[in-house]
């Protein structure tokens, strides 16, 4: 049996040894501190993993303005009725009692000199290692005649919770027949599957409901993430239903009216009833304020997730650039892990093993019909670069995407035990 | 009914209904073609040791959760305590959904839902049980589990610190707290099994691919840290 293509690791004791950072101590201060900014996939499960690994060695601090947290993640099932809002809906309690000192404030600055980070509400919270996972903001001007006042007549719901709910009440408003348009964004993006898995969410909820409506995508893109899987389970659930435009047919040459609801693709105007703008995205905006984007995204090193621009500042989850992981919840989740590894490491000479990254992202196309494609990474010098994946095949039997749709919810579980406690 | 009225109304409605048909003999051996998907973890006949789950030799007539040495989820353990007793009526509807009678156990079977299956497997069962004591012993199954690992990878001793960190990457879609819904439990499994199951995962031998693919780089040193650790967990 051959052990692995890869090299086999003698021992991890010698490995833990090469790796180990050097101690830092805490500068001055009793024990060492840390500041995570975002309670979502990467900044809970970091918190969360640094509190309980430490066993009281580390002072952790979460910043989270929230006090329920609704995933992005099943947000589309919700839109299509196959979850309740509550049902994504997460509280704070858990980081809490393993504890993670939750303050819910937004982080407005960081002063990276002195080492502190600024709450809206006044005074600052100083740190040895600040973790920052704050997810996704928008980029201005991004679709041209939407902005963020323009977010209730035309949602993004591409931030769950009240913009989930308003997007499905506009839903079901919409009259027999009408038109529900999606603007889709240009890579890269939060969970490359998610528009194209709330496509089908809409189409599957349309069915039931208003079956003669139609849905229509403007994309910027050629293709998109799972491309004919999404196609096949639109024609055999929803024939006739969806038209996406793709760029090659200016898909990309979109202007929207939220006032007069209409959405101009390459210059021709469609009436629209509900339009869902999804405009092209850049970190969450308090990186940028740390000085640690270049261009829309912060760049990591792969090994522990450190910014390129502060070794004592990490970026997880959508607002870093890493390399080849998608933007993804499992993925956020999987480099806190790294990353959490890493910082307990530095401040308390624990043992830092090799990083390792994963990723799996399963969509529900129409009742019991799942597909899921996933891939594992590895850190390289460089970036975190792919070594093996998967992805569902089309024409698999029913048996096989209902099993698929089961782990899915098994997933969910999973995933968000593992972030809130 | 007598001995198990201390049942919950809740479960006693239940195995009402279900009654006439535990008084029906099932067919032993259709039986034993059911209980192969029950194999993998619970050993059965002369030599059944307990694995991922208790043996079940003279299950009939036993409190559940009662072996000593096994260690049960606590969900089985309160069903155990508050009266629970295998008996066809009992195992019939367990079997049929095992979460709907102990939500937290770490079965990790959705259940048998066709009733004739059910009957068959319970007559099976009843085979390797005194109680009835008239029905005769049936050849032992107790098989070790059937692999075709070196046997040097089965002795490698994990390192269960490392294994703490690598199960990060497995808690994400399998409950730390053996929880299940949808993904099956892997906590407070015997190291060799979870080795075994591992590398047939690695060796494309087991199906899924995301488990294939997370086994397919994790090197036999981080599979036997895994199995170390995850041996070792507290529900
Ligand atoms: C429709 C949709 C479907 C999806 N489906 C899936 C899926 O099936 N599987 C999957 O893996 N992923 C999925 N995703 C992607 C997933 O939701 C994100 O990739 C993931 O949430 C990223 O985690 P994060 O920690 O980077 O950011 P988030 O989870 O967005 O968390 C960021 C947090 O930071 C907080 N924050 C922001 N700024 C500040 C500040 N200045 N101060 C304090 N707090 C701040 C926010 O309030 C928020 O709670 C989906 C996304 C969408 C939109």
């Amino acid at each position: 049996m051959t052990l692995n293509r890869r090299k086999f690791i003698g021992s991890t004791a010698a490995v833990a040894a090469v790796l180990s950072a050097p101690m830092v101590k805490a500068g001055g201060h009793g024990k060492p501190r840390v500041v995570v900014v975002g309670g979502g996939a990467g900044g809970a499960t970091a918190a969360r993993y640094i509190a309980k690994d430490s066993k009281g060695e580390i002072d952790v601090t979460l910043i989270e303005p929230t006090r329920m947290y609704y995933t992005c993640f099943f947000s589309n099932l919700y839109l299509g009725g196959f979850k309740e809002i509550s049902d994504i809906g997460h509280t704070y309690g858990g980081l809490a009692a393993g504890g993670v000192n939750v303050v819910h404030d937004w982080a407005v600055g960081v002063d990276r000199d002195a080492k502190t980070v600024a709450l809206a509400g006044g005074g600052s919270v100083p740190y040895d290692k600040l973790i920052l996972s704050p997810g996704i903001d928008f980029v201005d001007g991004a679709v041209e005649g939407w902005d963020l006042s323009a977010q209730n007549a035309m949602p993004h719901a591409y931030k769950a919770g009240s913009q989930s709910e308003l997007l499905k009440a506009q839903l079901k408003a919409m009259p027999q027949g009408g038109t529900f348009a999606m603007v889709a964004p240009p890579n890269p993006y939060r969970c490359p599957p998610g528009p194209y898995e709330r496509v089908s969410m809409v189409a599957h909820f349309l069915k039931q409901n208003n079956p003669t409506a139609k849905i229509i995508v403007a994309d910027p893109k050629e293709k998109f993430s799972k491309m004919a899987l999404f196609q096949e389970g639109w024609n055999n659930h929803y024939a006739g239903m969806v038209d996406w435009v793709g760029s090659d047919f200016g898909g990309g040459e979109v202007s929207v009216d939220p006032g007069a609801m209409t959405l101009t693709i390459d210059g021709e105007v469609t009436n629209v009833d509900v339009c869902n703008v999804i405009p092209a995205m850049k970190a969450g905006r308090i990186a940028e304020l740390a000085g640690v984007t270049d261009g829309n995204w912060a760049p990591v090193n792969a090994a522990d997730m450190s910014t390129k621009a502060d070794a004592d500042i990490y970026v997880l989850g959508d607002a870093s650039q890493q390399g080849d992981m998608p933007k993804s919840g499992f993925s956020a989740n999987s480099q806190a892990k790294v990353c959490a590894n890493a910082v307990r490491g530095a401040l308390t000479g624990s043992k830092v093993f090799p990083a390792k990254f994963s990723n799996t992202c399963w969509s529900l196309i129409a009742p019991n019909d799942g597909v899921k494609v996933g891939a594992t990474y590895e850190a390289t010098q460089e970036k975190i670069a792919k070594v093996d994946g998967f992805i569902s095949a089309t024409g698999e039997t029913s048996d096989v995407r209902k099993a698929t749709y089961e782990e899915s919810e098994g997933w969910y579980t999973g995933i968000t035990t593992d972030m809130m406690g | 009914m007598a001995r198990r009225n201390i049942l919950s109304i809740l479960l006693s409605a239940v195995v009402l209904c279900t009654a006439a048909a535990a008084d029906d003999f099932g067919d032993p051996e259709a039986g034993e073609k059911v209980y192969k998907q029950c194999k993998s973890c619970h050993q059965l006949g002369e030599g059944a040791k307990h694995r991922i789950g208790p043996h079940l030799n003279g299950i009939f007539g036993r409190q559940a959760a009662s072996h000593e040495g096994f260690r049960y989820s606590k969900a089985l353990v309160r069903v155990g305590a508050g009266g629970l007793e295998w008996h066809a009526d009992t195992l019939d509807t367990f079997l049929e959904n095992p979460r709907a009678m102990a939500s937290g156990t770490r079965m990790s079977f959705k259940g048998l839902k066709d009733a004739e299956d059910r009957l068959n497997v319970i007559a099976y069962l009843r085979q390797f049980s005194d109680n009835p004591a008239d029905i005769p012993e049936a050849d032992p199954t107790a098989t070790a589990t059937d692999h075709n690992l070196d046997p040097a990878i089965l002795a490698l001793k994990g390192d269960p610190e490392y294994g703490a960190y690598l199960s990060s990457e497995c808690t994400t879609c399998h409950q730390a707290t053996g929880g299940d819904d949808g993904i099956p439990s892997i906590v407070l499994w015997p190291e060799e099994d979870f080795v075994i199951a591992m590398h047939a995962y690695k060796n494309k031998d087991r199906p899924n691919p995301v488990m294939q693919m997370m086994a397919g780089r994790l090197n036999a040193e981080e599979i036997a840290a895994l199995a170390a650790y995850f041996a070792t967990l507290e529900e």
